[in-house]
């Protein structure tokens, strides 16, 4: 489903990815590791659109299209989805609101029709109990006031909602306590079926406890240097990045 | 340029769909202004001989007068001798129900979204339309009368209440007060008119439409709102124009009243032709507004400002009896080579008066938004209270956001907060909602609508949806 052949990317006119060659197919979850300035952000970014990233060489096939050629939005539609990093406030917009017109975007592009507020209320409710998400943020602005906790659950219930056929989830793991981090991991098992992957960006071994990979990649200077089964990660925790690099 | 401004840049330039120019026949007086046009329009108007003398009174004290240039706008001199000062549909003869309004005109309202037939009492809301000078039709007024409320076009209220014209025309924003009172107080046309009796509640949103429709003229409206003792109204106003590369001046007057335990709302949703994408064109708003509060009474503005090729305007409200209450809620969006400079006055002069401030700006394009408002405490005022919250959202790098707070305070008991805040749309709140499915140009709109919600939930239900459009309309072409 997702072909990422030879990526190169840029940003600031600096070269961060140095050839990436991927393939993540239906139902696969793959943990792509790293140490620090590798550049698993900047690949999750390019994969989502960010205009800042400037792709240099190299090409990304999704779903048999371009990926490269189609602006965030119509990649989101298309069923990408990013659980960012760090999630950003937009203050006086409501969870709910933002979230019932992302869905009805999805939905029309898809040739659905677009879903009332009743049958929205309805999914919102069910997926709640995916991720344990409290009522009362719902109704709240986008983020605004949350923790840092709450902010990654509200990623993950914004995921249960969307239904993307590929998740990207960038270090959905960074700043959560035990707790949230079974929580976050509990949420993205509960979606996973044998047609949509995850791309699960992580610095840390100890988030593939929970959200078992079937691949793990290690990046390093912009390129994967190394691939293997999820007993990969375990030997990363063990003797650290710098043998491979 | 950055990514960002070339897409920011790309949603601001949007088509005015108000326009239109009707085609009706109107009653034009030929340019320019002298002694003799105030008589000739106090005249067609059948005006009492004490209006024309305080008419007089105005113009003759506006010629003494020099148009203001302290606010931060910046515009070609204008030239009082070009405009015409009165413009009627030419079918003057008394109207006594919808039928009889010329079918153009009422297809004029329909274009703008104002439906002035009975079905409107579906929605409760009352509509006064005035059409260039001339108010042409006021729905609902037998209504409205069963309880004693007078809700009419200003010329009407001059013929059939003349003592309440007499009492309290000029007694809030007098003749002489600014330059622009002045020249209105000369030549106005018409307006609206609304009089509550003690103890009423008006039990429907009062409307007014104002649409200047012939070209060179300028609009001059009066509108005087009385809430009596322990009454309550709710007023709109709404505002289109046709779109002309010419400049149009619109200098309008309104006064509020509310007495003693009165509760006035007036909100404003302004949309006058702001002008193409180059600046050409586009109305000179220059509007004095001002409500006098007595003993426990309350006037409360709110505005959402997207029109207009210049807006001068400063609503305020004169904290005259004890415990009276005053807000201001504003919006004000500018686009292209839009200016405004707008704010508020709260002069509190009785004890333990209140007042609220939140004002929006949003500039985009080459744009200039200024705040300017002014808190006074008098000597009297004890335990005066003022709370004033002042954002600046900025859309692209091209553009302006200033804001010029005046306080003067006399009373040491007094207690006022001033909160301001500047912000740009970051592209990382863009980004977010691009990669969640949704366009550019909805993110825009969706995050400047959450920006202003809290002014938004100020205006009556109806209204507060037709702003939100209104704002996602004006910033169309401002990012992409």
């Amino acid at each position: 489903m997702l072909e990422i052949k030879n990526l190169q990317a840029s940003i600031d006119g600096k070269q961060i990815l140095n050839g990436i060659n991927l393939s993540v197919g239906p139902g696969e979850i793959h943990a792509i590791m790293g140490p620090n300035g590798s550049g698993k952000s900047t690949l999750s970014n390019v994969l989502a659109g960010r205009e800042e990233y400037v792709v240099t060489g190299g090409e990304v096939c999704y779903n048999g299209e371009n990926l490269l050629e189609l602006p965030a939005e119509d990649r989101a539609r298309r069923g990408i989805f990013l659980a960012f990093q760090y999630p950003v406030e937009i203050p006086g917009v409501s969870n709910t609101y933002f979230l019932k017109t992302a869905l009805n975007e999805k939905r029309k592009f898809n040739g659905q029709e677009e879903m009332d507020a009743a049958d929205f209320l309805a999914l919102v409710k069910q997926k709640m109990k995916v991720v344990d998400i409290d009522k009362s943020l719902l109704s709240r602005p986008i983020n605004e006031g949350f923790s840092g906790g709450e902010k990654k659950k509200n990623e993950i219930f914004q995921m249960a909602v969307l239904e993307p056929s590929l998740a990207i989830l960038d270090e959905t793991d960074s700043g959560l306590d035990i707790d949230a981090l079974r929580v976050v991991a509990n949420g993205v098992n509960s979606l996973h079926n044998n047609e949509n992957s995850f791309l699960v960006i992580t610095h840390y071994q100890r988030l593939l406890d929970y959200i078992v990979p079937d691949f793990v990649h290690v990046l390093s200077k912009g390129k994967i240097v190394k691939t293997g089964g999820k007993e990969l990660a375990l030997e990363l925790e063990e003797k650290g990045y710098d043998w491979l690099t | 340029m950055s990514e960002e401004t070339k897409k920011i840049e790309a949603v601001t330039s949007q088509e005015y769909k108000y326009g239109f120019v009707t085609d009706i026949e109107s009653d034009t007086i030929p340019p320019g202004l002298n002694e003799d046009v105030v008589r000739l329009i106090s005249a067609k108007k059948k005006e009492p001989e004490f209006l024309l003398e305080w008419r007089l009174k105005a113009f003759r004290h506006w010629q003494k007068m020099e148009e203001p240039h302290w606010a931060h706008l910046n515009y070609e001199p204008i030239d009082y001798q070009t405009s015409s000062y009165y413009s009627a549909p030419k079918e003057t003869k008394k109207l006594n129900s919808l039928d009889e309004v010329d079918p153009e005109l009422l297809r004029t309202y329909e274009k703008l979204g104002i439906p002035l037939s009975e079905q409107e009492r579906l929605a409760g809301v009352a509509v006064d339309a005035v059409f260039d000078s001339v108010s042409v039709a006021t729905t609902f007024k037998d209504k409205l009368s069963e309880l004693g409320i007078i809700f009419c076009s200003f010329s009407e209220a001059v013929q059939n209440h003349p003592d309440l014209i007499k009492k309290y025309l000029g007694s809030v924003v007098p003749p002489g007060d600014n330059f622009f009172a002045a020249l209105n107080s000369a030549v106005f046309s018409d307006g609206s008119f609304v009089y509550i009796p003690k103890g009423v509640h008006c039990p429907m949103e009062l409307s007014t439409y104002f649409r200047i429709n012939a070209a060179e003229t300028g609009q001059f409206e009066r509108t005087l709102i009385v809430a009596d003792e322990d009454s309550t109204v709710s007023y709109l106003e709404g505002c289109t124009a046709p779109q002309r590369d010419e400049n149009q001046l619109h200098a309008a007057v309104v006064e509020l009243v509310s007495h003693k335990g009165a509760n006035l709302k007036y909100s404003t949703v302004q949309n006058w032709y702001p002008g193409d994408k180059d600046g050409k064109g586009g109305i000179y708003n220059f509007v004095t507004k001002r409500g006098i509060a007595h003993e426990n009474a309350k006037i409360s503005w709110t505005q959402v400002e997207t029109g207009s090729a210049i807006t001068w305007k400063y609503p305020g409200v004169i904290l005259k009896g004890d415990n009276s209450v005053g807000e201001f809620y504003s919006v004000a969006l500018t686009n292209n080579h839009q200016q405004a400079d707008t704010g508020t006055k709260m002069i509190h002069l009785g004890k333990n008066t209140k007042s609220t401030i939140v004002s929006k700006g949003i500039s985009a394009g080459k744009s200039n938004n200024s705040y300017r408002g002014l808190v006074k405490i008098g000597k009297n005022a004890e335990n005066a209270r003022n709370f004033s919250q002042c954002d600046s959202l900025l859309i692209g790098d091209t553009c302006g956001a200033h804001t010029f707070p005046y306080i003067d305070v006399h009373n040491t008991t007094a207690k006022l907060e001033h909160e301001a805040t500047t912000s740009k749309i970051g592209e990382d709140q863009i980004f977010y909602l691009n990669q969640r499915g949704i366009s550019t140009e909805d993110a825009v709109s969706m995050i400047v609508n959450g920006y202003c919600k809290t002014v938004f939930r100020e205006l009556p239900m109806e209204f507060a949806v037709e702003a939100q459009n209104l704002l996602s309309l004006s910033l169309e072409g401002s990012v992409g």
